[in-house]
């Protein structure tokens, strides 16, 4: 038999090593987990210190053990390639292993295990941990924001038509491929206005008028999406044109407009078109508080948006730009068939990061008393039936938003893969 | 002749339209203006305020003026922006590294903090911590101490206050040590180029740091008191700290939110600067017979930061900008201070709202200026 040098493990006693190691490991991670899950603690027989980073000292001592370099076996090489090359890096690994075991039970417990859902009274929350009761009786609210509940079948249909409309682009046939950009930039943003205003807001053909204040929750948050994502980017990309241009005035003009949205924070243009604008305007004119505030976003997000689609139309070569010309095309038919399509398949990334922060920044609408999920979610907390159930709540947004967020980001990321083209 | 009209018939278009609008705007405020028996005009500024701030740097009560009020709510805005920059910088250095690691489960958990952080709302963020995680902190009477001499309670973080005696000359003693570094670094540059010597810059200096201020501890009579806070009793519930540095929970939610927020963004930018680092240029410096060491400092590093830092600062002007949610949660920036209480005593819309932006902007685009200058030095000088 080979000599057996525990502080330098090598292939000679491969199986040696390997089931030492292991089982040291696994003690380790056994007692954290036990530890954790079933509050049994296997070596309390030792003073409380030792038991307590005895796994810690165990899992590295059995990381070491069994990283052997080239041992052969696959599947062991790639745990010491992957995370275990280093002593270092096995410390760094028991900690994320070890976090991850004991977060388990509280994070479950509180989310499922102790938590609440029947009833529908603070009362019946019992447990120690969520009450989604919470969630569950305010859920129209967070959804609908005060609009009457009656009426919310008027949301609901209108957001249906809306994202059965966008579908149209789906259907493909050769003869309307051509006209689905004027659809999307024009014909649709006046569709989606229209049915908003008359559906949502009501006021005509016999529907019930109901005022933009009573709008809220998610559903005003994907109205001002919505309305900001489809103002915006026309905006954005006339600026961007702008700031290219030859025209001096046009070009300072652009270059004004553009640094003076991107300088200030979003807030403060919420406070303007809430309480400056208003001076601007003739006095007896009177714009609704929603419609100043898509506006204001629009125009704020444009800036960002000018600048993103500015970097495309600098990456793209200068051959593009002389070759449309040598065709003999003028200024709007080289950019409309030749410069934009390439700029704007190159910033995908760039204007879908812009829409994400667009959609992050709805929340602060709040600042001139227009209540989107969050803002409806301040209001709950306060009501004095339901207080102390913030983390819920919070929790709650987060979970959307989030998915909402990382779907987006998904989606642009899939749709930069199926416009990569070679160049 | 055509082709001038071409040129300047457009640029003639723009004018109007930007200038007719500017008209309308002004001339409707006029008449609102007059409407409202309000004048335009800054004199406001110098007014007393009359109204108190929770929190400020500088001396400030209500007697002082609107203008004082503003610097205190900048000197917050620019507090808060000062620590959430270098905590943001921390996290997202190390997060940033981190997602480049070799160890699957590190890299795994950084990007796992970066999607989680990055595609929630920063005012969500804010409020989570304000109003559900530091609520869940305990009274100040039930608050256990963290080593004996700081407090995390509901009420803010309670710290050890530094009381410094002849602080002037413990400055001055820095000041000191780094122009002395800076001169030694010019001289061992030249020392390196003229005779190939190299001196060992980094430990020299380092020694400066520490032995000057040293030493004007021990020579300059620089003294440093701690003082702790101390719980006191108001009455039968009401307990308060006294003495040391009060952080309010506000001050605390707000950086936690920024820093955390903008530190994935930042870590982002590291990697993405890190990885634009060919591997020839590793290989390169290895094969010239530099050590490991040497090559992140001499060669991987000089590149990396070159990607890394414009739009790292861009963050940070991110993060300036985001401060002003601070008026969410009620931390006296410089909107909730000047666009939001003085505002409303005032009523002078259109002069404090324009005051505000003009304050962001002009942050805003002096940090471009510099980045501008400091691309351009830095950019490759390409013969």
């Amino acid at each position: 038999m080979n000599k057996l040098n525990f502080l330098k493990p090598d292939k000679d006693n491969l199986t040696t090593y390997l089931y030492s190691g292991a089982f040291l490991f696994l003690i380790a991670i056994l007692d954290v987990f036990l530890g954790s899950f079933f509050e049994i603690n296997i070596t309390s027989f030792l003073p409380s210190f030792i038991s307590s980073i005895l796994p810690f000292i165990l899992g590295v001592v059995g990381l070491h053990l069994i990283r052997i370099e080239f041992s052969g076996i696959h599947n062991l090489d790639l745990l010491n390639k992957k995370i275990n090359t280093n002593n270092f890096n096995a410390v760094l690994t028991l900690l994320i292993i070890f976090i991850i075991i004991k977060s388990i039970p509280p994070i479950m417990n509180w989310f499922i295990l102790d938590a609440n859902i029947a009833g529908d009274s603070k009362e019946a929350c019992t447990g120690t941990g969520a009450c989604w009761t919470y969630i569950k009786i305010w859920l129209r609210r967070f959804v609908y924001g005060m609009y009457p509940n009656e009426l919310q079948w008027r949301i609901n249909i209108s957001f249906f038509l809306l994202i059965a409309l966008a579908c149209v682009g789906l259907i493909p046939s050769e003869k309307l491929k051509k006209l689905l950009t004027l659809y999307y930039v024009i014909i649709y943003p006046i569709i989606a206005f229209i049915l908003i205003y008359y559906l949502i807001s009501g006021g005509a053909f016999g529907l019930e008028w109901v005022e933009t204040g009573a709008w809220g929750g998610l559903s005003l948050t994907f109205i001002v999406s919505f309305f900001c994502l489809i103002f915006c980017f026309p905006v954005g990309m006339f600026l961007a044109l702008g700031r290219r241009s030859q025209l001096p005035t046009v070009r300072y003009i652009s270059i004004g407009f553009i640094e003076f949205w991107r300088g200030v924070p979003l807030i403060t243009v919420l406070f303007m078109s809430s309480v400056m604008f208003p001076m601007f305007l003739p006095e007896d004119f009177f714009m609704d508080k929603l419609v100043r505030v898509i506006i204001a976003i629009s125009l704020f997000e444009a800036a960002y948006v000018a600048e993103v689609i500015r970097g495309g139309l600098q990456a793209l070569p200068r051959g593009q730009y002389d070759a449309a010309k040598s065709l003999g095309m003028g200024y709007w038919k080289m950019h409309i068939f030749v410069i934009l399509p390439q700029a704007l398949k190159l910033v995908i990334p760039g204007i879908a990061n812009t829409f994400l922060a667009l959609v992050k920044d709805t929340p602060l609408i709040f600042v001139v008393g227009l209540l989107e999920l969050v803002g409806m979610l301040n209001l709950a907390k306060t009501n004095p039936k339901w207080l102390g159930f913030a983390m819920e709540g919070y929790v709650f947004a987060a979970i959307i938003f989030w998915i909402i967020c990382y779907a987006m980001s998904k989606y642009s990321y899939n749709l930069e893969l199926k416009y990569k083209t070679e160049r | 002749m055509n082709f001038k009209v071409k040129k300047i018939v457009p640029q003639l278009i723009t004018l109007a339209i930007v200038f007719l609008i500017f008209g309308f705007f002004t001339f409707n405020a006029q008449v609102n203006m007059e409407n409202r028996g309000i004048e335009f005009g800054y004199g406001f500024l110098t007014q007393e305020s009359s109204f108190d701030v929770q929190f400020s740097l500088i001396e400030y009560d209500g007697s002082h003026s609107y203008a004082r009020a503003y610097l205190v709510g900048l000197l917050n805005t620019l507090l808060v922006a000062f620590i959430g920059i270098i905590f943001s910088t921390i996290i997202g250095v190390i997060v940033g590294i981190a997602r480049l690691s070799p160890n699957y489960l590190i890299e795994r958990s950084a990007a796992f903090y970066v999607e989680f952080f990055r595609n929630i709302p920063l005012l969500l963020q804010i409020f989570f911590w304000y109003f559900a995680a530091l609520r869940a902190l305990p009274l100040p009477q039930d608050a256990d101490s963290i080593f004996g001499v700081s407090y995390l309670t509901i009420k803010g973080f309670f710290v050890p206050r530094f009381v410094w005696e002849n602080l002037d000359i413990f400055f001055y003693s820095i000041i000191a040590a780094i122009i002395s570094i800076v001169v030694i670094k010019n001289y061992a540059r030249k020392l390196q180029e003229n005779q190939g010597k190299q001196l060992p810059v980094f430990s020299i200096s380092a020694g400066l740091l520490i032995i000057l201020p040293l030493l004007s501890f021990l020579i300059g009579g620089v003294s440093l008191d701690f003082e702790v806070p101390v719980i006191k009793q108001l009455s039968t519930t009401s307990f308060v700290y006294e003495g040391g540095l009060g952080i309010p929970p506000e001050l605390i939610a707000l950086t936690l939110a920024l820093a955390l927020y903008t530190a994935t963004f930042i870590a982002e930018c590291v990697r993405a600067g890190i990885q634009g680092i060919s591997k020839g240029q590793k290989e390169a410096a290895a094969s010239i017979g530099l050590t490991p060491n040497q090559v992140l400092k001499l060669v991987v590093m000089p590149q990396a930061l070159r990607i890394i830092i414009p739009p790292t600062t861009n963050q940070y002007l991110n993060l300036t900008k985001n401060s002003s949610l601070a008026a969410a949660i009620a931390y006296p920036d410089l909107v909730l201070v000047f666009a939001g209480t003085a505002l409303m005593q005032t009523g002078r819309a259109i002069e404090i709202v324009s005051i505000t932006m003009f304050t962001y902007l002009s942050i805003s685009l002096s940090i471009s200026l510099i980045m501008n200058w400091y691309n351009k030095k830095i950019a490759i000088k390409e013969k």
